[in-house]
């Protein structure tokens, strides 16, 4: 609950910053800058995510990963993750998790060990780097006219979470705004865990009230609009496959065959359902 | 009604102003005994710009909904006729263009291009008609960004610009606009009205605004009406609301004692650079109202949020007086480190937005929750609660849950709770936004006779009436930011 406390002043001056400098949100609110990544299709960046996602999960040794994230590593630059503040601040879930996992397995399993350890933290990290990669480089109206005219995912799924995606910020400043407006009634936890919990609890069903009501509205908003009333809808800007999306999945294809091979040279290989 | 008939793919493309037609229209929603409307006859001509006013619950949303065919199918009944160009308004909907209060519930993409092109794709219009419409569109609203801007660093002023121009963009034969400039601070009130003033200049419209503030609607309508109990009043030419300041008269107050003194208090965000409140002095005395004013972004609401205690100053010093603080377990004369149930007794804060304060399920429990908890009996936090209930005229309302109130109801109520305690400050934020001028005169009438008894009243707000007629000492915030920084009502997190 780290992060809820930030105020939507805060929320709004990130997301100006975001707007104004070479943009790198942790959240994908607001359009993405332009990076040498965007120019790959977004739909062949999920094709590749399946890619790589599938090799790492049937492998458990640590040459595979090793390799799959090391060409991940390569990919940061083009979606403009060069500063390490940037790249620590969109990463720190994952780097943790990726330690945790590791410790964890080689402290409490026997056979375990630093290397199967590493192997296994190597794996969250590769199959999570892809997101950060996509969401640093892919604005999410491209995403979602990507999906509708590639993949006919419904236009009222896609453009509806998009217009969902907008309402994200204001709720970290909702929370904010219905924990102070507790203390003003005088109703406060303090040290007490159980009544914390209750506290947190109430300001959640606010929540819950408010994003209801704020929903209803954008959602009429939405159908004066014309949204979803059985006309076929059209994209303004389009969503095109080039070659270079194709070389792209051939690209990530390649690295996961050299990942396994050389995993199998080295005698290392261990996938999932061999056993 | 006609059966609600298919709308055709090219709705939007139907060219000129629609022809809008009540008569002895009544609507009467599920599960309510009353009518929310009655004997309705109206008709608006195409191309006219018609402005529905009326008091808070007098029916003004309930004909918006008709009109613009999202009344709840289940249960509500309508009896009369309603017709736009001659079909039921469901059918019709391709024909509408709505703008609605809140700027930040409308808008879907995140740059204002793609946003107006929004309605134009669902339309089904080819990208090559698409594109010029949107520059078109955005030029007439006067939108001074360009296709790519982001719509999250908008004010809220310009937030509803844009959303008017995805809605004019469609070609609308009807516009309705629902209070737009609510919440929104003089200058972007202004701004909206000059651009729909401006977009609908070629009647190639027909416009249907509602809003309980007519005044500033007047030199831009061709008609008035005004929903009353039993229809509709037409008010003719050259008509004025009764200025809502007109023979209030407020009781006189004794000066107090200062309670509470601000010195260079100021406030930055973590993580932030620029101040959201640069420090300023303020003192606040009993018997005295203080109004806090200045444009949307100067800190107003911050400086709120200090003074009643709900957050640090990361500069100087907000201290109460020993008079306020006798009696406090912990924190002496700083309210921000006092208990709650502490503060609850000596500070009471009413937020812009009544309905994030409500706690309970019943208006009695509301009322009382706030007594119980700085350590009253509950025979007396119940007899306050009933005697609040009397003196507001809710006791009708007493089992009732306090979301199921009216805009005018729950804003008296939110004052009630804070009340409740017999604070000797009171600190409110806008307290006076969106409400009709009765609401308005009970809200004022009620803060004075707190002054009166020796109460501090504290009031931010972007009224001009209030400081008019209820402050005593003025502080006025002065500008610091950007126009493209400025965000109308997204910089205090409580002012949502």
């Amino acid at each position: 609950m780290g992060t809820v406390r930030t105020t939507h002043e805060r929320a709004s001056q990130r997301a100006r910053r975001r707007a104004t400098s070479t943009g790198t949100a942790s959240l994908a609110l607001g359009p993405v800058t332009d990076v040498r990544l965007s120019r790959i299709n977004p739909v062949a960046q999920l094709i590749a995510i399946a890619i790589a996602t599938l090799v790492l999960l049937t492998s458990l040794d640590v040459v595979t990963p090793a390799v799959v994230v090391a060409a991940e590593l390569c990919l940061l630059p083009a979606a403009g993750l060069t500063r390490p503040g940037d790249l620590l601040r969109r990463t720190w879930p994952v780097l943790l998790g990726a330690t945790s996992v590791g410790v964890v397995n080689v402290l409490l399993s026997d056979e375990a060990g630093v290397l199967t350890g590493l192997g296994l933290a190597l794996r969250v990290i590769g199959l999570a780097l892809p997101g950060v990669l996509l969401v640093a480089s892919t604005d999410p109206v491209r995403l979602a006219d990507a999906l509708t005219i590639h993949w006919r995912v419904s236009t009222r799924l896609a453009y509806g979470a998009l217009a969902a995606l907008r309402l994200a910020p204001l709720l970290v400043a909702e929370f904010e705004a219905a924990r102070l407006a507790r203390r003003t009634r005088g109703v406060e936890a303090g040290r007490n865990p159980v009544a914390r919990a209750r506290l947190l609890a109430g300001v959640g069903f606010t929540l819950l009230v408010g994003a209801v009501r704020r929903g209803s509205r954008l959602a009429t908003a939405m159908d004066a609009r014309g949204f979803d009333s059985g006309i076929p809808r059209t994209n303004a800007r389009g969503s095109t496959l080039h070659p270079r999306d194709t070389w792209f999945v051939a690209a990530t294809t390649a690295v996961c065959i050299v990942a396994v091979t050389l995993s199998v040279l080295t005698g290392s290989w261990d996938p999932v359902f061999v056993g | 009604m006609t059966t609600p008939r298919e709308a055709s793919p090219r709705a939007t493309a139907a060219a000129g102003p629609a022809r809008l037609v009540a008569r002895g229209l009544g609507v009467r929603h599920a599960s309510r005994r009353a009518w929310a409307l009655t004997d309705v006859d109206l008709v608006v001509e195409p191309g006219e710009r018609v402005l529905v006013t009326g008091a808070s619950g007098a029916g003004k949303s309930t004909l918006l909904a008709a009109v613009a065919g999202i009344l709840e199918a289940e249960g509500t009944e309508v009896v009369g006729e309603l017709t736009v160009d001659g079909a039921d308004p469901r059918a019709a909907r391709g024909r509408l263009g709505m703008l609605a209060q809140d700027p930040d519930s409308q808008l879907v993409m995140t740059r204002a291009g793609d946003d107006v092109a929004f309605g134009l794709e669902n339309a089904g219009l080819p990208p090559e008609v698409i594109w010029p419409r949107v520059d078109e569109s955005l030029a007439a609203v006067g939108f001074p960004y360009g296709r790519d801007h982001p719509t999250q660093a908008l004010s809220g002023g310009e937030k509803q610009r844009l959303v008017l121009s995805g809605a004019l963009a469609r070609r609308p034969g009807l516009l309705l606009l629902d209070e737009p400039t609510a919440q929104l601070d003089g200058a972007g009130a202004a701004l909206v009205r000059g651009a729909v003033e401006r977009a609908t200049a070629d009647r190639r419209t027909t416009v249907l605004v509602v809003d309980h503030d007519a005044e500033p609607w007047l030199p831009l309508v061709d008609r008035v009406v005004e929903v009353t109990p039993g229809g509709l009043t037409e008010h003719g030419p050259g008509w004025h609301p009764v200025a809502r300041t007109t023979g209030l008269l407020l009781p006189p107050a004794p000066d107090g004692p200062v309670l509470l003194t601000a010195e260079a208090a100021g406030f930055t965000y973590r993580g932030t650079t620029t101040p959201a409140l640069p420090p300023v002095d303020a003192v606040v005395r009993g018997g005295r109202a203080l109004a806090v004013t200045g444009s949307n972004g100067t800190g107003k609401s911050t400086l709120a949020l200090l003074l009643a205690g709900l957050r640090a100053p990361t500069t100087g010093r907000v201290t109460a007086a020993a008079e306020l603080a006798a009696g406090v377990r912990k924190g002496r004369d700083e309210p921000h480190r006092w208990a709650a149930r502490d503060l609850v007794s000596r500070i009471g804060t009413v937020f812009q937005h009544p309905e994030q304060q409500f706690l309970t399920g019943r208006l009695r429990d509301e009322l009382a929750l706030g007594p119980l908890r700085s350590g009253e009996h509950a025979d007396a936090a119940r007899a306050t609660a009933e005697e609040l209930l009397e003196r507001l005229g809710l006791s009708a309302f007493a089992e009732a849950n306090p979301f199921t109130l009216s805009g005018g109801q729950q804003r008296r109520l939110s004052v009630a709770t804070a009340l409740a305690t017999s604070p000797r400050v009171l600190v409110l934020d806008e307290p006076t936004f969106g409400q009709d001028a009765a609401t308005w005169r009970e809200l004022v009438t009620l803060l004075a006779e707190q002054r009166a008894r020796g109460c501090a009243v504290v009031a931010v707000t972007h009224d001009r009436d209030v400081v008019e007629v209820l402050a005593d000492d003025r502080l006025s915030l002065s500008e610091r930011r950007t126009s493209e920084e400025r965000n109308e009502r997204g910089v205090e997190p409580w002012a949502r």
